[in-house]
Formats: structure tokens, sequence, C-alpha cells
């Protein structure tokens, strides 16, 4: 990018003489930052292809969530004794359950029990890794290194063996208990990232200067190390909530969470207890299908912020695409001649 | 080689430390469990329980209101030092280790091949796909998320569906044919093999998107460095860079999320015994679960931990063995 | 007049494992205002660690700094004013700016935490910052860091600098990571600052020309110990110690005939 360097008085040995040279970019005042602009800035990460799909997708579930009782046509349990075990039909566009419970409007409900324990379960264990990361990270010595061994045991203590022992202690615990257990099992990945991160960041220069003007803690914490940080933790938030997701079907389908909580996984325990398996494909394909869109939503959103943090994933693709159109391979091992027409070649030409 | 003597007494250290963390939770488990149904069971079972299973019931469980909490966690760990693990409530009160031990070999067998192979196939793929970025090699790339978010069981049970019931390729369920018992014949091994295809298929697949991707995106990052290019201006085949220079740094960092995700390979392979109905320790601990088996329960999970941390000690001497500057430096 | 002491101050740092490194030994200086002292020397002698003890993020092993005299406070009030008196300018132009706030931000905040001016004042005082350091403020002030160029980027850092009024600049090798021909001007920009505000400017480098261009003293630290020490042309024209002119052989000299075999000076610097 061009400066404005601008040096009027001589300058003494050795320096260039300059003039100035008004540069466009730097000259025009850049447009007046309204609120959106600046929230849609603070959402940079989330704007490429890949992000937009996988929230796309998201709100459509979320909007299945909170409209089930419009989108419904049925109750998630009312039964209907005259159409038992019957295929997708007009009435049922799913189909019915064995004992007449329409499916569709089952997966409707469904989604609510999903997602809401998923984003808690997302929000608590983000909290928690933010908090144990960043004061991990910006710590030093045996603050710093009894947090991260903490972190670590939680990393390798196998979560799915704890919570199926833990949740079967309990007749019918409350969503909030769920999302708690889910989260107490999967924050430490996010905690991990955290820390390397704020460790690197503390010895940026920046900080170094915020500590010497005298800034206190929780302004250098919140105020000028987060920000730099959000992308690591909305990346963990979306990893955080899918493994919960996965974890709160999986439990629901071995039927350690008691089936008074609908959701995905619910249905599917349904589906094998009451033999569903193989011939009514349509109780338990649909059911297994949500849950990997909406996990595909989710990774989706996680690649774009990867590609936002990593510009290399970015045009990776895009750049070897480009190349290969000119007749290059991305990977030669020598420099390729290309030779172009241009006037002179052909006027060279011309007069041979 | 420079035996890194640092490096190693951390790790061991850390990993001391987190045996210990996860016995210690074992300890408390029980005891913070509601009612008490162990007291209730030897009370049923009182005349048939023999003194040595009695003993041991009692120091698992903290049944001797007289000794104190330290009292009876060291009787905890002595208990388990000398192997005892207890007994399982819904055997017979057979010892919680033998039953353990019969099942585990099963889990170790087809998870851990499994999981091998996956590991090995999703790499080099990821490894081939982000050197052939840009080509129609990345039509992998949605197709591995996609399998990579889909429930381990889901996908087992349409497995099961599909090449089991109906088609008929694969028997759906148990380690071998009803009534065969576990005998070294070549029969044996063949219905083991023909048991074992489905669950260990489904594993791979719905483990292979994960380490497409992650190897994909190192391998990204890794050939946009300078010694890449620098490796290929020497005039090196092609081969030799992608495979030696490329791929070896990319997969320092599978490694170590290799090593982390053991703990969740736990939890799918949990899961997909009881789908298959396979008889490893995971099934062990589902119906020790629904059977409310304490012991069982508390012996299975120490034993997974334990695993789990004997795959991560193994993970991270590949680690070191791969990558010079852990011995240098910091772990 | 304000006056900071380094007297025989040395720093030791733990290693990994149970060894320490010395980086400074026995170092003693003056630093008045309205003069510039630059401090010579290659990566590893001791440098930075004098910036960070000046600054406070390092405290010395043994030997004290004084500032006027008196020990350089560590808590509380003195602090807060010690802060405002001496300011560091770093070396790295990006990573000295926050990559998420505005330059706005960040001359803004040391005048929010010294209140030095009312509040009200705050944005023209920022402009008037940034008109100082010759950069177009309209242009400059809502932009973020990376969309500036390194030697914007740098001016920035110095009015940063200058927001809290201080008697003493650090110059950490100010323009090291800048183009080769943006440098002359931002240390022009440094030189006039400091004569039109009566600064002491502690300016680090390992640059000799540029430190005879710039400053009244030339101080040579080598290995942690100050091996010469004295008003700039003598030490440049007439070094006394070994390394001093190990370093001066070193810099290319456009005005010298080409040396021959003979001629030519012996090893460089180490």
């Amino acid at each position: 990018m061009t400066t404005a360097e601008n040096l009027t008085e001589p300058a003494g040995v050795g320096s260039p003489e300059t003039v100035t040279v008004p540069s466009p970019a730097a000259t025009t005042p850049p447009k007046e930052k309204t609120f959106w602009s600046k929230l849609a800035s603070s959402f940079a990460m989330f704007r490429n292809p890949k992000s937009l799909t996988g929230l796309v997708i998201l709100c459509v579930f979320v909007a299945v969530a909170l409209l089930g009782d419009v989108l419904a046509p049925y109750g998630a349990l009312e039964k209907d004794f005259t159409a038992l075990r019957q295929a997708p039909s007009w009435t049922h566009l799913l189909g019915t359950t064995h004992m007449g419970e329409d499916i569709l409007s089952q997966i409707i409900y469904g989604t609510r029990g999903v997602l809401i324990v998923g984003f808690l379960a997302g929000i608590i264990g983000t909290a928690i890794a933010v908090v144990m990361g960043v004061v991990a990270g910006y710590t030093r010595g045996w603050r710093s290194e009894s947090l991260s061994a903490v972190t670590n045991v939680f990393l390798v203590i196998p979560g799915l063996p704890l919570i199926i022992i833990v949740a079967s202690q309990f007749e019918n615990p409350p969503l909030i208990l769920i999302a708690a257990v889910l989260a107490a099992t999967g924050w430490a990945w996010g905690a991990r990232v955290l820390r390397a991160q704020t460790m690197s960041l503390r010895n940026r220069d920046f900080i170094q200067a915020a500590r010497a003007n005298g800034e206190p803690l929780h302004r250098i914490i919140l105020v000028e190390m987060l920000p730099n940080l959000m992308a690591i933790i909305a990346s963990s938030f979306v990893g955080t909530v899918t493994a919960a997701v996965l974890g709160l079907t999986t439990l629901a389908f071995i039927g350690v969470i008691p089936i008074t909580n609908l959701n995905w996984g619910t249905i599917l325990f349904w589906a094998q207890q009451n033999g569903a398996f193989p011939d009514f494909w349509w109780w338990y394909v649909p059911a297994g299908l949500c849950i990997a869109i909406l996990g595909v939503a989710l990774s989706l959103i996680n690649f774009g912020i990867d590609e936002y943090v990593n510009p290399r994933l970015r045009s990776a693709g895009e750049r070897a695409r480009a190349m290969k159109k000119k007749g290059l391979d991305v990977n030669a091992t020598m420099t390729v001649v290309r030779t172009v027409e241009t006037p002179a070649r052909r006027q060279a030409g011309n007069t041979k | 080689m420079k035996i890194p003597v640092r490096f190693i007494a951390s790790r061991s250290a850390f990993y001391l430390i987190t045996a210990w963390a996860a016995i210690t939770i074992n300890f408390f488990l029980p005891r913070m469990m509601a009612g008490d149904p162990v007291t209730a069971y030897m009370q049923r079972n009182a005349g048939q329980i023999s003194p040595e299973a009695e003993r041991s019931l009692r120091i698992l469980f903290g049944l001797d209101q007289n000794s104190s909490v330290w009292e009876q966690y060291t009787g905890y760990w002595q208990l388990l030092f000398s192997g005892d693990l207890g007994r399982s409530f819904s055997n017979g009160l057979a010892p919680v280790g033998d039953i353990i031990s019969s099942a585990l070999p099963w889990t170790l067998g087809l998870v851990g091949i499994a999981t091998i192979v996956s590991f090995v196939l999703g790499t080099a793929t990821g490894a081939l796909i982000g050197w052939r970025r840009g080509s129609k090699a990345d039509v992998i790339v949605p197709i591995s998320t996609f399998f990579s978010t889909v429930p381990y069981f889901w996908l087992g049970l349409i497995a099961i569906a599909v090449f089991s019931s109906t088609l008929g390729w694969f028997p759906a369920s148990h380690a071998y044919d009803k009534g065969s018992s576990p005998v070294f014949t070549a029969d044996f091994i063949g219905q083991v093999i023909a048991h074992g295809a489905l669950p260990a298929i489904t594993i791979v697949i719905a483990s292979l998107g994960g380490w497409i991707l992650g190897m994909r995106n190192m391998m990204l990052t890794v050939l946009d460095e300078d010694y890449i290019t620098v490796a290929q201006a020497k005039g090196l085949p092609n081969r030799r860079v992608l495979w030696h220079y490329a791929a070896r740094n990319a997969m320092l960092p599978q490694l170590s999320s290799f090593a982390l995700s053991i703990g969740f390979i736990v939890g799918g392979t949990i899961v997909m015994e009881m789908v298959f109905s396979y008889p490893g320790i995971g099934k062990l601990l589902l119906d020790a679960t629904n059977a409310k088996d304490y012991p069982l329960m508390q012996g299975v999970f120490l034993i997974i931990t334990m695993a789990v941390l004997c795959a991560n000690v193994l993970a991270d001497v590949a680690y070191a063995i791969l990558d010079p500057r852990t011995r240098q430096t910091e772990a | 007049m304000t006056t900071l002491e380094f007297v025989n101050v040395s720093k030791r740092y733990r290693v990994r494992g149970a060894s320490t490194m010395l980086a400074l030994d026995d170092v003693s200086f003056t630093l008045h205002d309205r003069e510039t002292i630059a401090l010579v020397g290659q990566s590893g002698s001791g440098k930075s660690t004098i910036a960070k003890i000046l600054t406070q993020l390092e405290t010395p092993t043994s030997g004290e700094v004084l500032l006027n005299g008196k020990p350089i406070p560590r808590h509380g009030r003195g602090l807060r004013s010690y802060r405002q008196t001496l300011r560091m300018i770093f070396q790295d132009p990006f990573g000295s700016l926050n990559p998420c706030h505005t330059i706005r931000y960040h001359i803004e905040r040391p005048l929010r935490l010294d209140n030095v001016v009312p509040q009200n004042e705050t944005e023209t005082e920022v402009r008037r910052l940034l008109e100082r350091v010759r950069l177009d403020a309209d242009a400059v002030i809502d932009r973020r860091p990376h969309e500036l160029s390194g030697g914007q980027r740098q001016r920035v850092a110095i009015a940063r600098a200058l927001a809290s009024r201080p008697s003493l600049l650090v110059a950490d090798e100010p323009v090291s990571m800048l183009d080769v021909s943006i440098r002359l001007g931002v240390l022009n920009l440094l030189a006039d600052l400091q004569r039109e505000e009566g600064l002491g400017v502690l300016y680090i480098t390992h640059d000799l020309a540029t430190a005879r261009h710039f400053s009244d003293q030339i101080m040579v630290l080598h290995q942690g110990r100050v091996v010469e020490h004295g008003p700039a042309d003598d030490v440049i024209l007439h070094p006394q110690h070994e390394y001093t002119r190990e370093l001066r052989s070193a810099s290319p000299d456009p005005e010298k005939h080409f040396a021959t075999a003979s001629t030519r000076p012996q090893g460089g610097v180490a």
C-alpha cells in the first residue's frame, strides 16, 4: 500500500528526494461506520460461502424448533391406532410409529430438545474453556501449569463412560443438568487451544505496550486480548455444540437419558426397541439424517471460521484451479515459461 | 538418539497425575450415587457371599461406617494393587477383573484395528487430496464432512439394515456364531472376521472423515511453506516431496489430535458395541449400568480410563520419535 | 529537568533447567531530558532488557534505577506518574498495535488512562497528536493497523507514546523493521519531536550510522556490559574498545575506495 510520506525539508545525506504523492487509498476517509456495518464487520469470520451455508441450515433448524407448534401437523405423542406403522403418505409425511404417532411431528418437536441442550452445553462449555484457557495462558509459572494440568486430565478421561455413569444416577434430570454434564466433559479441548493462543498473544508487543501504559488487568484480558481470540472462541463454541448434539442423541439412543426429553435420539431409541429395523425405514432414517445435517451445518460454519483464520485454506483450491486453466500445474517442480503475445513481439515478428 | 529426559519426565508426571485423578474419581463415584443398592444387594444375598467377596465389596463401597474416608481411600488403593476390582452383581459375584479380561480383547482387537486402519487411510487420503488441491478430488471434502458428523450408532443401524437383514452379506451381531466357543481354529477365526466385518467397516467409515479433513487442512498449510518450494526446486520427485516432506510434517498435529480423540473413539465404541451386541467392554458397561451393577461399572470405567492413558502414552512416544523439536523444547 | 539513572544494574534470567543467563552486567548510565543517547549493540547484547527494565516490564536482579535521585516507584500513584514520565516505542510496527482496535482507540487510551486532557477535548487532542507525527488525521483515525503501512504504524506508535506528555522516551529499534527508504523520515521526525518537546531519548539500535546521525552520546553494549560510552562523534571517529572498532568497520562506507586484499579489514562483527 503506497504511503503518503511527506519529506518536504532536505532530509540529509543518503535520503532520496521524495515528493508527496497523494495516494487515493490513504486520503479518502473511510465510510461512516454505522452500528450495523460495525456489527457486520465483527462477524467477518462468517462472511464466506461455507459459513453462510451452514448458518442458513442452522437457522432452518432453529426456525423449526421455534415454530414447532405451528408446523407440526400432530402432537408428538398423539396416537392414532388406525394408522400403525404406515409408510409416508399425504396424511403422515414421514409415516407413523408402531403406536400411530406421526414421525414428522416427533422430529419437529425433537428439534427443540436437541437445540436447547446443544446450545446450553455449548455456552457453558465455552464459558469454562475461556476462563480456564485464557487465565492459564496469561499467568505464568505454577498457576498456569496447574490449570493446564487440570485441563489435560479432563481431556484424557473418556467422556461418554463418565456421562453414562453420572446420568444413570438421576431419574429425571432437567435439561440444564444434562447440558452441564455434556459441557463438563467437552470444555477441555477449547481450553487447551485458547491457552496456546493466549500465551502467544501475551508476548505480542501491543500487550506489552498496554501493560507499560498501565492498563488494568481486567481491561487487558477483556478489551485487548479477547477480541483477538474471538475466532477461536467461536470455533470452539461450534465444536462444543456439535459434540453436545452427538452426545445427547447417543445417550438418548442408549436409553441413559430418560425418554421424557424428546429429541432425535429418543426417536431412534423407540425405533430400535419396537422393531423398526430394517423394514420401517421411515422411522429411523429421518432422525439420523437430521443429526447428520445439523452436524454438517455446524461443521461448515467451523470451516468458514477456519478459512478466515488461516487464509491459506481459503484460496488454495481456487488458486490451483485458476492455474490449471492457464495450463499450469500448481505442483510443477520447474517454473513454467509461457509466451504471451504482446504488441512489441507481434511487431518484431512482422518485421523479421 | 539423545534421550530427552526432561520430556519423558514431564510426560510421565502428567500421566501419573491423570491416573491418580481417574482412580480417585472412581473411588468417589459410588459414594456420590443415590440410594444404596449395594447394601440392599448384600443383605438380600447375605448367606451366599464368600468372605473375600464381602470384604472387597465393603472396601470398594465404603460400607464400613467405622472407618474414615481416608482409611477407605487407602484401603481402596490396596485393593487395586492386589488386582481385586470387586465382584460383579449381575454375574453371580464373579470377580470383576475376570469379566473384564474376557471382554477386553474383543474391544481392543476390533476397535484397535479399525481405528488404526481409519487413521492410516484417512491421513493418506487427506495428504493426497491436499496435494491435488483444486482438482476433482476436492469433492471428497463435503462427503467426508457428512460422514464425520453422522452418529456412529445410526450408521451402524443402517449398515445392519442394509447389509445384514436385507442383503444378508454379514451377520448382524455378536462376535461369533451362537453355540461356538472360542478356540483357535480356522473356522472360528473365520466366524470372528465375518462378525467383526460390519462393525469394523462402520467404525472406519464414520471416523474416516475427520482424519481426511484434518490432514487436508494441515497439508494446505504446510504446502505453502518455503521449504516445500525448495524441495521441489532441488528437483526432488513429486512423490518424495509429497510423502517425505509435506505429509511427514503435516502429520504431527494429526498425531496429537489422534491422542486426544481416543476418548471420543471410546465413546463411539460403546455405542457401536451396543448396536452390534458385540461382547466388548462397551457393552459390558451398558449392561452394568442397566443392571445397576456398581462394582462392574466402576471396574470398567477404570479400565477404560487406563487404556486411554496407555494409548496417549503410545501416541506421545510416536510424536516424540517423529518430531525432533519435542525432544529439545518443553512438552 | 528529569534525570534517569541506571546504577550498577545487573539482570539474570533463569533459563530452562537450573542454569541462569546474565543479560546485563553492571550497567550504569544517566539519561537527561533534552538529550539523546544511543544504545548500540548486536542481538543478544542486552539492549531490550534495558528497555524492559526502564518500562518496569522486568526488574533488575541487582543495582538500582533512580528517577531524579530517588528509586523508581513500583506501586500506586508513584508508578502511575512514572509511567507518564517514561514511554516506549516498540520495534515491530505491526505487533505494537492491537489489530482489533482503531487508531483513534490506540491514542485515546493513554489520554484517558492518565487524564491528560478533559473528556470533551480527547478527540481534538487525538487529532493534534496525529498531525504532530505528520499523519493525515482524517485518513487514518478510523482505520485499523493492518490498513496502514509500516511507516504510518510507527508514527502512530510515536503519537501514542507522546500522548501522556512524557519527559523521556525509549525507542527500541524503532526503524529496523521499516523499509530503508523511509527510515530516515521516521528518525528525523523523532529528532524534531525531541528538540521541540525537550524529550530525553534512549535510542536503541544495532545500526551505528543512524546512532551517530541522531544522538548526542553513544553507549556500546557487548554481552551485557557497557564497553564504550562517550559523545557520538568521539565514539565513532576514535573508538577506544576493540568491539566498537569492529562495529565501525562493519558499516559500509560509500566514500571509501575499494580495498585490496591486503588492506581489507580483518574479521567482522562477531
